[in-house]
């Protein structure tokens, strides 16, 4: 297959990276005509840009520049690899579910358990059924081409009443370079069911690879969910996510992500607060170093009333990185009772280094609590030197103050084990920098 | 045998001189006191000794078992078996005060070239002082400091102090913002510590403290240099007569 891209320009990918692809887009042909679709929106709006206010921080045109072609199916050299990654990233009695260069891979996942505790289908097979599952309310152009593109993800139905005891962690594998992956993923979760979603984004010897992942999730009435995205792409690689969650009432969300790696990444999170009594718990924390730039997008909608909705955010800053976060908290006329509160701090460990904070409160209600704050700052001398005077190396001091400082973002996380997991994620980076 | 000398101490701040040509010789086992008005320049002192940036050494040298001092970072001298008490110990949220005393034991022994301390020995260790302190295992697993009443914090000093075992403990205004019971309690933990191979220096505004951790020799600081030493009376007298003789005399 040739897979060259005849690029014409910034932002621009010539429609060739849809055609040479179109034979291993999976769907009926109602499915092929919502992928042209998307594929022709995505066309005319181009790859975003910093005059579009969405993306002011995060220019993909001047970023990234251009989509590259699509990945093809990994092969048998490909899967062992991914079989030595997993090994690697996999959390303690976790439920597998693995996707390598975008393509599900069976022999790497827990399949039969999942089918039975989760109602688990690949996207590939749903899409015989289920062209919605290409359809979204907010179409910006990265949205539409992961409509238009998307090979392959993971669709769970979560019965109602279900307690599943094992997180479940979807795992994505990029194993070749220069080429993209495009993945979409649904969980719906039943009315008073119980379950932790773990994503986890890591590279097997790739290089240069982008990845532009969609996940569409429905929360029913007195559910308690934990939702915890992991990112740590190649550092050169590209990572663009969108998360689409509408919670029903009385339910207990937790989601928390934490980018460490790409040269380029935006997580964009539209969270919806559909139903009455809710709490939505969102946290994030940004490690970036060299010229990492890493967006860190949350838009909650409180769409009803009696919601509470809370935001904690910390972003660590080496070299001449720059983090991004945007932070809007829209509270609807009838969304009356609203308590939202949205926190994010910034650490600079470098001259260089760069943070954008953007609250905004959307308040169209008249009886709610709201507020938000932003911080930036360098390391405390003082706290540095009472360290170091205590014994401590210069680089151990820091590393003990920036895990203290993003601390109170991963305490969020109320599970222990999956806690740990987490704060090793971030030791690991913190061993990198040096 | 000399453990700490200081000779001809010269230190400026943004361009102010504080200490201006400071010496000092501190033995083995010796208990010295260093007295003084505010301003005196006993506080930069204790900051040099311990490696605080922001003081510029111009002239002079410090010794500590013969070797320069001032060519050490911070963490190194630590290792080498200096301790500051710190006069305002810092607070530090989301780092747990068990887990910085074990980091920091660990590191310093690390820096030696000894193992680390097993878990047990550790733990075991930490109970034994911080009964003796009366520090509650609870104040052990919250943020170094945070929350801490100033005796709390001044025993969290005296705690680590007996967890390191260093041979030189400067004691920064120790008695500053403590009641006379915290006091009491602290100077007691100091007292525990004083030992044939270990020296400390108190520094001190007043003679109250010399009450409870009475010193060998006492130094009268004034403008930047030692103007008078003697025995433990001298602090007797200088409470009856007070700093002002020494202002001119400096």
């Amino acid at each position: 297959m040739n897979v060259a891209v005849a690029k014409t320009g910034k932002g621009r990918a010539v429609s060739d990276l849809f055609t040479s692809a179109e034979g291993r887009l999976p769907g009926s042909p109602a499915v092929t005509a919502v992928r042209r679709e998307a594929f022709e929106t995505y066309e005319r709006l181009g790859l975003p840009h910093r005059r579009i206010e969405e993306w002011k921080y995060t220019d993909l045109r001047a970023l990234v520049g251009e989509v590259l072609p699509l990945a093809a199916s990994p092969d048998a050299a490909a899967l062992k690899r991914a079989a030595d990654a997993v090994k690697v990233h996999a959390i303690d009695g976790a439920r597998k579910l693995v996707l390598v260069d975008g393509v599900f891979a069976a022999d790497l996942s827990d399949v039969k358990a999942l089918v039975a505790e989760a109602g688990f289908k690949t996207l590939r097979e749903a899409l015989d059924k289920d062209a919605g599952l290409l359809q979204t309310a907010s179409l910006d152009a990265v949205i539409a081409l992961n409509a238009a593109m998307a090979t392959d993800g993971v669709v769970l139905s979560i019965a109602d009443g279900a307690k599943l005891s094992a997180p479940i962690q979807i795992i994505h594998i990029a194993t070749a370079g220069s080429v993209s992956a495009f993945t979409r993923s649904q969980i719906v979760i039943g009315k008073g069911a119980r379950a932790t979603i773990v994503e986890t984004f890591v590279a097997a010897d790739a290089k240069a690879y982008q990845v532009n992942d969609a996940v569409l999730v429905s929360v029913g009435d007195d559910a308690d969910v934990a939702h915890i995205r992991l990112m740590d792409d190649a550092p050169d690689a590209v990572n663009i996510t969108s998360h689409f969650v509408t919670i029903g009432a009385n339910v207990k969300y937790n989601f928390f992500n934490m980018t460490t790696g790409a040269a380029v990444s935006r997580l964009q999170g539209f969270i919806t607060l559909a139903g009455e009594g809710s709490e939505l718990s969102a946290n994030g924390v940004n490690l970036l170093q060299k010229t990492e730039h890493g967006d860190t997008t949350l838009v909650v909608d409180h769409a009803v009333p009696n919601c509470v909705s809370r935001e904690i955010f910390r972003a660590v800053i080496d070299d001449r990185g720059h983090s991004v976060f945007q932070g809007r908290i829209i509270v609807r006329p009838d969304a009356q009772k609203t308590d939202g509160k949205m926190m994010t701090r910034a650490l600079l460990l470098s001259d260089e280094a760069e943070a954008d904070n953007k609250p905004e409160l959307e308040i169209f209600a008249d009886d709610v609590s709201c507020g938000h704050g932003a911080t930036a700052g360098a390391l405390d001398d003082n706290l540095l030197f009472y360290l170091k005077a205590r014994g401590l190396p210069e680089k151990q001091a820091q590393a003990l103050l920036i895990q203290a400082f993003v601390g109170e973002a991963i305490e969020q996380i109320a599970d222990e084990p999956l806690r740990e997991h987490v704060i090793g994620i971030a030791e690991r980076w913190l061993e990198r920098r040096s | 045998m000399a453990l700490l000398e200081v000779k001809d101490l010269k230190v400026r701040v943004e361009e102010r001189e504080i200490l201006h040509g400071l010496t000092l010789t501190v033995n083995e086992g010796e208990v010295h006191a260093i007295m003084g008005p505010n301003g005196s320049g006993k506080s930069t002192l204790s900051h040099v000794i311990a490696g605080k940036p922001g003081y510029e050494v111009t002239d002079g040298q410090i010794l500590f078992k013969g070797e320069d001092l001032l060519e050490m970072e911070p963490n190194e001298r630590a290792a080498k078996g200096v301790f500051l008490a710190f006069q305002y110990p810092v607070e530090i949220p989301g780092v747990a005060t068990m887990n910085f005393l074990r980091t920091a034991l660990n590191a310093q022994r690390k820096a030696r070239g000894e193992d680390e301390y097993s878990t047990p020995d550790f733990l075991k260790k930490v109970r034994e002082v911080s009964k003796s302190l009366n520090i509650p295992q609870d104040m052990l697993k919250r943020g170094v400091n945070v929350g801490f009443s100033g005796g709390e914090k001044k025993r969290n000093e005296v705690l680590q102090m007996a967890l390191f075992e260093p041979s030189l403990c400067i004691l920064d205004e120790m008695d500053s913002g403590l009641d006379i019971d915290a006091l009491r309690i602290a100077a007691d933990g100091v007292n525990a510590l004083r030992s044939p191979g270990r020296a400390m220096v108190v520094i001190t505004h007043y003679q109250r403290l010399l009450n409870y951790i009475v010193p060998d020799v006492v130094h009268v600081m004034s403008k930047g240099r030692v103007v008078k030493s003697g025995g433990k009376d001298l602090a007797l007298e200088l409470e009856a007569s007070g700093y002002a003789q020494f202002e001119d005399a400096a």
